[in-house]
Protein backbone atom coordinates (compact mmCIF):
# COMPACT_ATOMS: atom_id res chain seq x y z
CA UNK A 1 0.00 0.00 0.00
CA UNK A 2 1.17 3.88 -0.37
CA UNK A 3 1.24 3.99 3.27
CA UNK A 4 3.24 6.66 5.89
CA UNK A 5 5.15 3.03 6.09
CA UNK A 6 6.82 3.75 2.77
CA UNK A 7 9.55 6.45 3.54
CA UNK A 8 12.08 6.46 1.08
CA UNK A 9 13.04 9.57 -0.23
CA UNK A 10 10.74 11.52 2.21
CA UNK A 11 11.39 15.03 2.98
CA UNK A 12 10.78 16.61 6.69
CA UNK A 13 11.98 14.27 9.19
CA UNK A 14 14.86 16.88 9.74
CA UNK A 15 18.50 15.55 10.97
CA UNK A 16 19.23 12.02 12.58
CA UNK A 17 19.40 11.86 16.33
CA UNK A 18 22.12 9.58 17.43
CA UNK A 19 21.92 8.76 21.20
CA UNK A 20 25.32 8.20 22.79
CA UNK A 21 25.78 5.06 24.72
CA UNK A 22 22.20 3.92 23.69
CA UNK A 23 20.77 0.75 26.09
CA UNK A 24 19.43 -1.90 24.39
CA UNK A 25 15.93 -1.44 25.43
CA UNK A 26 14.96 2.04 27.01
CA UNK A 27 11.97 0.36 28.64
CA UNK A 28 11.90 -3.60 30.10
CA UNK A 29 8.20 -3.73 28.76
CA UNK A 30 10.26 -3.40 25.41
CA UNK A 31 12.26 -6.75 25.18
CA UNK A 32 9.26 -8.56 26.65
CA UNK A 33 7.28 -7.58 23.29
CA UNK A 34 10.40 -8.53 21.33
CA UNK A 35 10.28 -11.83 22.78
CA UNK A 36 6.38 -12.35 22.48
CA UNK A 37 6.96 -11.47 19.12
CA UNK A 38 9.49 -13.81 18.47
CA UNK A 39 8.58 -16.94 20.62
CA UNK A 40 5.19 -17.12 19.94
CA UNK A 41 4.15 -19.54 18.14
CA UNK A 42 1.41 -18.52 16.45
CA UNK A 43 1.63 -16.97 12.85
CA UNK A 44 -0.01 -13.21 12.04
CA UNK A 45 -2.49 -13.31 9.76
CA UNK A 46 -1.37 -10.98 7.19
CA UNK A 47 2.18 -10.69 8.22
CA UNK A 48 3.28 -8.11 10.89
CA UNK A 49 4.47 -5.86 8.93
CA UNK A 50 1.14 -5.46 6.92
CA UNK A 51 -0.42 -4.81 10.26
CA UNK A 52 2.08 -2.35 11.24
CA UNK A 53 1.27 -0.29 7.52
CA UNK A 54 -2.34 -0.51 7.77
CA UNK A 55 -1.82 1.35 11.23
CA UNK A 56 -3.37 5.09 11.23
CA UNK A 57 -0.90 7.74 9.96
CA UNK A 58 -0.82 9.98 12.71
CA UNK A 59 -0.90 6.66 15.22
CA UNK A 60 2.16 5.39 12.92
CA UNK A 61 3.64 8.54 13.56
CA UNK A 62 3.90 8.88 16.88
CA UNK A 63 4.52 5.23 18.05
CA UNK A 64 7.70 4.42 19.07
CA UNK A 65 9.56 0.93 17.16
CA UNK A 66 8.14 -1.45 19.95
CA UNK A 67 4.57 0.14 20.50
CA UNK A 68 4.41 -0.87 16.79
CA UNK A 69 5.48 -4.03 17.48
CA UNK A 70 2.96 -4.38 20.46
CA UNK A 71 -0.01 -3.27 18.42
CA UNK A 72 0.85 -6.00 15.55
CA UNK A 73 1.50 -8.91 17.64
CA UNK A 74 -2.20 -7.54 19.49
CA UNK A 75 -4.13 -7.32 16.21
CA UNK A 76 -2.82 -10.55 15.59
CA UNK A 77 -3.47 -12.48 18.02
CA UNK A 78 -6.86 -11.01 17.97
CA UNK A 79 -7.40 -11.60 14.60
CA UNK A 80 -6.10 -15.47 14.87
CA UNK A 81 -8.69 -15.69 17.24
CA UNK A 82 -6.50 -16.96 20.03
CA UNK A 83 -8.00 -13.56 21.98
CA UNK A 84 -10.15 -10.89 22.16
CA UNK A 85 -9.90 -6.99 22.50
CA UNK A 86 -12.22 -7.87 25.90
CA UNK A 87 -9.73 -10.28 27.19
CA UNK A 88 -6.60 -7.67 26.68
CA UNK A 89 -9.03 -4.81 28.07
CA UNK A 90 -10.20 -6.64 31.20
CA UNK A 91 -6.67 -7.97 32.13
CA UNK A 92 -5.40 -4.60 31.63
CA UNK A 93 -8.02 -3.06 33.88
CA UNK A 94 -6.71 -5.86 36.14
CA UNK A 95 -3.24 -4.36 36.44
CA UNK A 96 -4.46 -0.74 36.94
CA UNK A 97 -6.51 -1.47 39.84
CA UNK A 98 -4.28 -3.93 40.98
CA UNK A 99 -0.70 -3.37 40.51
CA UNK A 100 0.64 -5.68 42.76
CA UNK A 101 -2.02 -8.98 41.33
CA UNK A 102 0.25 -12.25 40.21
CA UNK A 103 -0.26 -13.78 36.57
CA UNK A 104 -3.09 -15.88 36.41
CA UNK A 105 -1.87 -19.24 35.23
CA UNK A 106 -4.37 -21.89 33.81
CA UNK A 107 -1.77 -24.40 31.53
CA UNK A 108 -4.31 -26.14 29.60
CA UNK A 109 -1.90 -27.90 26.73
CA UNK A 110 -4.23 -29.77 25.00
CA UNK A 111 -6.47 -26.41 24.66
CA UNK A 112 -3.19 -25.09 23.36
CA UNK A 113 -2.76 -27.51 21.04
CA UNK A 114 -6.23 -27.41 19.50
CA UNK A 115 -5.74 -23.67 19.39
CA UNK A 116 -2.69 -23.49 17.47
CA UNK A 117 -4.18 -26.23 14.54
CA UNK A 118 -6.86 -23.84 14.12
CA UNK A 119 -5.13 -20.32 14.12
CA UNK A 120 -1.90 -21.49 11.90
CA UNK A 121 -2.11 -20.89 8.59
CA UNK A 122 -1.27 -23.65 6.08
CA UNK A 123 2.18 -22.16 4.58
CA UNK A 124 3.17 -24.48 2.43
CA UNK A 125 7.49 -24.90 2.76
CA UNK A 126 9.11 -23.87 -0.07
CA UNK A 127 9.98 -26.95 -3.00
CA UNK A 128 12.14 -27.04 -5.08
CA UNK A 129 11.18 -25.79 -7.83
CA UNK A 130 12.71 -25.26 -11.64
CA UNK A 131 12.50 -21.89 -12.70
CA UNK A 132 14.22 -20.36 -15.45
CA UNK A 133 15.57 -16.61 -14.29
CA UNK A 134 13.97 -14.43 -17.08
CA UNK A 135 16.82 -11.75 -16.73
CA UNK A 136 20.41 -12.19 -15.88
CA UNK A 137 23.40 -9.92 -14.44
CA UNK A 138 23.98 -6.79 -16.60
CA UNK A 139 19.97 -6.69 -18.65
CA UNK A 140 18.50 -3.29 -18.53
CA UNK A 141 15.12 -3.55 -16.70
CA UNK A 142 12.27 -1.09 -15.49
CA UNK A 143 10.53 -1.38 -12.11
CA UNK A 144 6.60 -1.89 -12.70
CA UNK A 145 4.93 1.35 -11.80
CA UNK A 146 2.36 -0.58 -10.01
CA UNK A 147 0.45 0.85 -6.38
CA UNK A 148 -1.78 -2.38 -5.00
CA UNK A 149 -3.65 -1.66 -1.70
CA UNK A 150 -2.13 -4.35 0.05
CA UNK A 151 1.51 -5.69 1.23
CA UNK A 152 4.07 -5.28 -1.09
CA UNK A 153 8.14 -4.43 -0.47
CA UNK A 154 8.52 -2.49 -3.99
CA UNK A 155 9.29 1.20 -2.12
CA UNK A 156 7.18 3.83 -4.24
CA UNK A 157 10.63 5.69 -4.80
CA UNK A 158 11.63 2.65 -6.97
CA UNK A 159 9.04 2.25 -9.16
CA UNK A 160 8.37 2.56 -12.91
CA UNK A 161 12.52 3.72 -12.68
CA UNK A 162 14.91 1.96 -15.41
CA UNK A 163 17.89 0.26 -13.93
CA UNK A 164 20.26 -2.53 -14.23
CA UNK A 165 20.36 -6.21 -12.66
CA UNK A 166 23.19 -7.12 -10.63
CA UNK A 167 22.54 -9.89 -9.05
CA UNK A 168 20.48 -13.22 -9.52
CA UNK A 169 20.32 -14.30 -5.74
CA UNK A 170 17.93 -17.25 -6.61
CA UNK A 171 14.08 -18.30 -5.81
CA UNK A 172 11.96 -16.75 -3.30
CA UNK A 173 8.51 -16.26 -2.16
CA UNK A 174 6.72 -13.19 -3.69
CA UNK A 175 5.55 -11.06 0.06
CA UNK A 176 2.97 -9.07 -1.60
CA UNK A 177 -0.61 -9.78 -0.61
CA UNK A 178 -1.61 -9.26 -3.82
CA UNK A 179 -0.04 -12.50 -6.60
CA UNK A 180 0.16 -9.97 -10.16
CA UNK A 181 -2.61 -11.80 -12.37
CA UNK A 182 -0.03 -13.13 -15.08
CA UNK A 183 1.97 -14.81 -12.37
CA UNK A 184 1.04 -18.55 -11.69
CA UNK A 185 3.15 -19.01 -8.48
CA UNK A 186 4.47 -16.69 -5.61
CA UNK A 187 8.20 -18.49 -5.99
CA UNK A 188 9.99 -16.45 -8.43
CA UNK A 189 13.40 -15.25 -9.24
CA UNK A 190 14.98 -12.59 -7.05
CA UNK A 191 17.16 -10.38 -8.14
CA UNK A 192 19.62 -7.27 -6.82
CA UNK A 193 18.82 -4.12 -9.68
CA UNK A 194 21.06 -0.99 -9.30
CA UNK A 195 19.20 2.17 -10.19
CA UNK A 196 21.20 5.32 -10.36
CA UNK A 197 20.93 8.26 -7.96
CA UNK A 198 19.69 10.60 -11.43
CA UNK A 199 17.17 7.96 -12.26
CA UNK A 200 15.24 8.06 -8.94
CA UNK A 201 16.04 12.21 -8.04
CA UNK A 202 16.99 13.64 -10.96
CA UNK A 203 18.88 16.83 -10.69
CA UNK A 204 18.73 16.94 -7.33
CA UNK A 205 20.26 13.46 -7.06
CA UNK A 206 23.95 13.23 -5.08
CA UNK A 207 26.75 12.60 -7.66
CA UNK A 208 28.01 9.14 -7.75
CA UNK A 209 25.84 7.50 -6.29
CA UNK A 210 23.06 4.15 -7.00
CA UNK A 211 21.07 2.34 -4.94
CA UNK A 212 20.30 -0.99 -4.92
CA UNK A 213 16.99 -3.12 -4.05
CA UNK A 214 15.72 -6.62 -4.41
CA UNK A 215 13.40 -7.46 -6.75
CA UNK A 216 10.67 -10.03 -7.17
CA UNK A 217 10.85 -10.91 -11.30
CA UNK A 218 7.09 -9.47 -10.95
CA UNK A 219 8.66 -6.07 -10.30
CA UNK A 220 10.36 -5.67 -13.31
CA UNK A 221 10.03 -6.18 -16.98
CA UNK A 222 11.87 -5.72 -19.89
CA UNK A 223 13.70 -2.43 -20.83
CA UNK B 1 6.25 22.32 23.59
CA UNK B 2 6.21 20.27 27.15
CA UNK B 3 4.95 16.91 26.06
CA UNK B 4 5.86 14.40 28.94
CA UNK B 5 3.25 14.26 30.55
CA UNK B 6 1.60 12.74 27.15
CA UNK B 7 4.70 10.81 26.59
CA UNK B 8 4.45 9.10 30.23
CA UNK B 9 0.80 8.45 29.78
CA UNK B 10 1.43 6.68 26.45
CA UNK B 11 4.49 4.28 28.30
CA UNK B 12 2.40 3.42 31.21
CA UNK B 13 -0.16 2.18 28.75
CA UNK B 14 2.24 -0.01 26.62
CA UNK B 15 3.48 -1.52 29.69
CA UNK B 16 0.17 -2.22 30.78
CA UNK B 17 -0.62 -3.85 27.62
CA UNK B 18 2.27 -5.81 27.59
CA UNK B 19 1.90 -6.86 30.91
CA UNK B 20 -1.80 -7.80 30.18
CA UNK B 21 -0.29 -9.32 27.02
CA UNK B 22 2.16 -11.49 28.68
CA UNK B 23 -0.36 -13.06 31.32
CA UNK B 24 -2.97 -13.57 28.87
CA UNK B 25 -0.29 -15.86 26.68
CA UNK B 26 1.09 -17.89 29.79
CA UNK B 27 -1.96 -17.80 30.72
CA UNK B 28 -3.37 -19.94 27.42
CA UNK B 29 -0.20 -22.09 27.74
CA UNK B 30 1.41 -20.40 24.46
CA UNK B 31 4.40 -19.44 26.07
CA UNK B 32 6.26 -19.42 29.40
CA UNK B 33 7.79 -16.61 31.49
CA UNK B 34 10.98 -18.52 31.19
CA UNK B 35 10.80 -18.31 27.40
CA UNK B 36 10.34 -14.60 27.35
CA UNK B 37 12.92 -14.28 29.69
CA UNK B 38 15.23 -16.12 27.72
CA UNK B 39 14.47 -14.43 24.69
CA UNK B 40 15.27 -10.89 26.12
CA UNK B 41 18.14 -12.45 27.67
CA UNK B 42 19.46 -13.98 24.56
CA UNK B 43 19.50 -10.24 22.88
CA UNK B 44 20.62 -8.73 25.83
CA UNK B 45 23.62 -11.21 26.47
CA UNK B 46 24.62 -13.07 23.24
CA UNK B 47 23.40 -11.35 20.35
CA UNK B 48 24.88 -8.53 19.36
CA UNK B 49 27.78 -6.88 16.94
CA UNK B 50 30.85 -8.79 18.44
CA UNK B 51 29.53 -11.21 16.80
CA UNK B 52 29.75 -9.55 13.31
CA UNK B 53 32.87 -8.27 14.05
CA UNK B 54 34.55 -11.37 14.69
CA UNK B 55 33.63 -12.15 10.87
CA UNK B 56 34.98 -8.99 9.81
CA UNK B 57 38.41 -9.70 11.57
CA UNK B 58 38.58 -13.22 9.90
CA UNK B 59 38.17 -11.88 6.67
CA UNK B 60 40.72 -9.20 7.15
CA UNK B 61 43.27 -12.23 8.42
CA UNK B 62 42.38 -14.96 5.93
CA UNK B 63 41.83 -14.31 2.21
CA UNK B 64 40.28 -17.60 1.85
CA UNK B 65 37.86 -16.90 4.50
CA UNK B 66 36.60 -13.47 2.73
CA UNK B 67 36.67 -15.02 -0.34
CA UNK B 68 33.73 -17.43 0.89
CA UNK B 69 32.38 -14.77 3.04
CA UNK B 70 31.16 -12.16 0.07
CA UNK B 71 30.33 -15.56 -2.42
CA UNK B 72 28.23 -16.79 0.40
CA UNK B 73 27.96 -14.64 3.40
CA UNK B 74 25.00 -17.36 5.02
CA UNK B 75 27.65 -19.62 5.04
CA UNK B 76 30.58 -18.39 5.69
CA UNK B 77 28.67 -16.72 8.76
CA UNK B 78 27.94 -20.01 9.66
CA UNK B 79 30.93 -21.22 9.98
CA UNK B 80 31.87 -19.24 12.97
CA UNK B 81 28.69 -20.04 14.85
CA UNK B 82 26.63 -17.36 13.69
CA UNK B 83 23.33 -17.76 12.11
CA UNK B 84 19.68 -15.93 11.72
CA UNK B 85 16.84 -17.27 13.13
CA UNK B 86 14.36 -16.95 10.41
CA UNK B 87 16.73 -18.43 8.04
CA UNK B 88 17.75 -15.21 6.31
CA UNK B 89 20.50 -14.90 3.44
CA UNK B 90 22.67 -12.86 4.31
CA UNK B 91 24.79 -10.70 1.55
CA UNK B 92 28.27 -9.08 2.67
CA UNK B 93 29.10 -6.16 0.58
CA UNK B 94 32.90 -5.09 0.63
CA UNK B 95 33.89 -1.05 1.08
CA UNK B 96 37.02 -0.37 -0.81
CA UNK B 97 38.75 3.25 -1.32
CA UNK B 98 36.69 3.05 -4.61
CA UNK B 99 33.20 2.06 -3.74
CA UNK B 100 31.51 2.36 0.04
CA UNK B 101 28.38 0.71 0.87
CA UNK B 102 25.62 1.39 3.30
CA UNK B 103 22.37 -0.29 4.19
CA UNK B 104 18.89 0.83 5.43
CA UNK B 105 15.81 -0.35 5.20
CA UNK B 106 13.08 2.14 4.38
CA UNK B 107 9.46 0.24 4.44
CA UNK B 108 10.47 -1.16 8.23
CA UNK B 109 13.47 -1.50 9.61
CA UNK B 110 15.05 -4.65 8.81
CA UNK B 111 18.34 -5.57 9.93
CA UNK B 112 21.34 -8.24 10.09
CA UNK B 113 20.28 -9.30 13.68
CA UNK B 114 22.27 -12.76 13.65
CA UNK B 115 25.79 -10.51 13.31
CA UNK B 116 24.81 -7.00 14.91
CA UNK B 117 21.62 -7.67 17.44
CA UNK B 118 19.56 -5.24 17.31
CA UNK B 119 19.04 -2.23 15.39
CA UNK B 120 20.01 1.47 17.14
CA UNK B 121 17.36 3.97 17.12
CA UNK B 122 18.79 5.96 14.84
CA UNK B 123 18.39 3.26 12.39
CA UNK B 124 15.16 2.55 12.81
CA UNK B 125 14.17 6.61 12.25
CA UNK B 126 11.83 8.32 10.22
CA UNK B 127 14.86 10.64 9.24
CA UNK B 128 17.45 7.88 8.40
CA UNK B 129 15.10 5.66 6.57
CA UNK B 130 13.90 8.93 4.58
CA UNK B 131 17.12 9.96 3.63
CA UNK B 132 19.84 7.97 3.33
CA UNK B 133 18.48 6.79 -0.13
CA UNK B 134 18.34 10.37 -1.21
CA UNK B 135 21.47 12.11 0.00
CA UNK B 136 23.94 9.75 1.18
CA UNK B 137 26.61 12.02 0.91
CA UNK B 138 24.73 14.57 3.69
CA UNK B 139 23.24 11.49 5.74
CA UNK B 140 26.95 10.42 6.16
CA UNK B 141 28.55 13.74 6.70
CA UNK B 142 26.29 13.90 9.41
CA UNK B 143 27.64 11.01 10.89
CA UNK B 144 31.20 12.57 10.35
CA UNK B 145 32.03 10.61 7.39
CA UNK B 146 32.95 13.09 4.53
CA UNK B 147 33.74 11.04 1.08
CA UNK B 148 35.42 12.12 -1.29
CA UNK B 149 33.74 12.93 -4.76
CA UNK B 150 35.37 9.93 -6.18
CA UNK B 151 34.08 7.39 -4.19
CA UNK B 152 30.85 5.93 -5.19
CA UNK B 153 28.48 5.32 -2.77
CA UNK B 154 26.05 2.36 -3.02
CA UNK B 155 22.89 2.34 -0.47
CA UNK B 156 21.28 -0.99 -0.26
CA UNK B 157 17.77 -0.85 0.79
CA UNK B 158 16.63 -4.11 2.47
CA UNK B 159 13.01 -4.41 1.20
CA UNK B 160 13.03 -8.76 0.61
CA UNK B 161 14.08 -11.41 2.87
CA UNK B 162 18.12 -10.83 2.57
CA UNK B 163 19.94 -9.05 5.11
CA UNK B 164 22.89 -6.93 4.16
CA UNK B 165 26.24 -6.65 6.27
CA UNK B 166 29.08 -3.94 5.34
CA UNK B 167 32.92 -5.32 5.67
CA UNK B 168 34.84 -2.91 5.98
CA UNK B 169 38.30 -1.72 5.15
CA UNK B 170 40.92 -2.80 7.58
CA UNK B 171 42.68 0.68 8.27
CA UNK B 172 45.86 1.05 7.68
CA UNK B 173 48.48 0.74 10.82
CA UNK B 174 46.62 -2.44 11.64
CA UNK B 175 48.55 -4.61 9.75
CA UNK B 176 50.65 -6.22 12.59
CA UNK B 177 47.56 -6.78 14.71
CA UNK B 178 46.33 -10.10 15.62
CA UNK B 179 43.10 -11.46 14.77
CA UNK B 180 41.97 -11.08 18.12
CA UNK B 181 42.72 -7.33 18.48
CA UNK B 182 41.47 -6.54 15.48
CA UNK B 183 37.61 -7.67 16.48
CA UNK B 184 38.28 -5.10 19.33
CA UNK B 185 38.66 -2.43 16.68
CA UNK B 186 35.63 -3.13 14.08
CA UNK B 187 32.42 -0.96 15.36
CA UNK B 188 28.81 -1.52 14.83
CA UNK B 189 28.40 1.32 12.73
CA UNK B 190 31.43 0.56 10.58
CA UNK B 191 29.08 -3.04 9.48
CA UNK B 192 26.07 -0.64 8.69
CA UNK B 193 28.05 1.49 6.67
CA UNK B 194 28.16 4.71 8.32
CA UNK B 195 31.59 4.65 9.83
CA UNK B 196 35.23 3.96 8.60
CA UNK B 197 37.18 2.21 10.94
CA UNK B 198 39.98 4.38 12.66
CA UNK B 199 42.91 3.47 14.84
CA UNK B 200 42.60 4.63 18.72
CA UNK B 201 45.02 7.70 19.23
CA UNK B 202 47.78 6.72 20.43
Amino acid sequence: MDGIHDMGGMHGFGPIIREENEPLFHHPWEGRVLAMTVATPVPIPGGSRNNIENMDPAHYLSSSYYEKWLHSRIKGLIDAGVLTQEDLETRMALFRDHPNAETPVHPNPTAVREELKRSRPANPLPQQVDIQPQFSRGDRVRSRNIHPTGHTRLPRYARGKYGTVTNFYGIYNLQDAELPTECATRQQPLYAVRFDAAELWGSTAETKSAVYLDMWESYLEPA
Amino acid sequence: MDNSREVAQTETDAALRTRALESLLVEKGLLTTDIIDEVVQKYEQDVGPLNGAKVVARAWSDPDYKRRLLEDGTAAIAELGFGDAHGSKIVVLENTPSVHHVVVCTLCSCYPWSVLGLPPSWYKSYAYRSRVVREPRAVLREFDLDLLDSVEIRVWDSNSDLRYMVLPERPAGAEDYTEEQLVLLVTRDSMIGVAKIELPAK
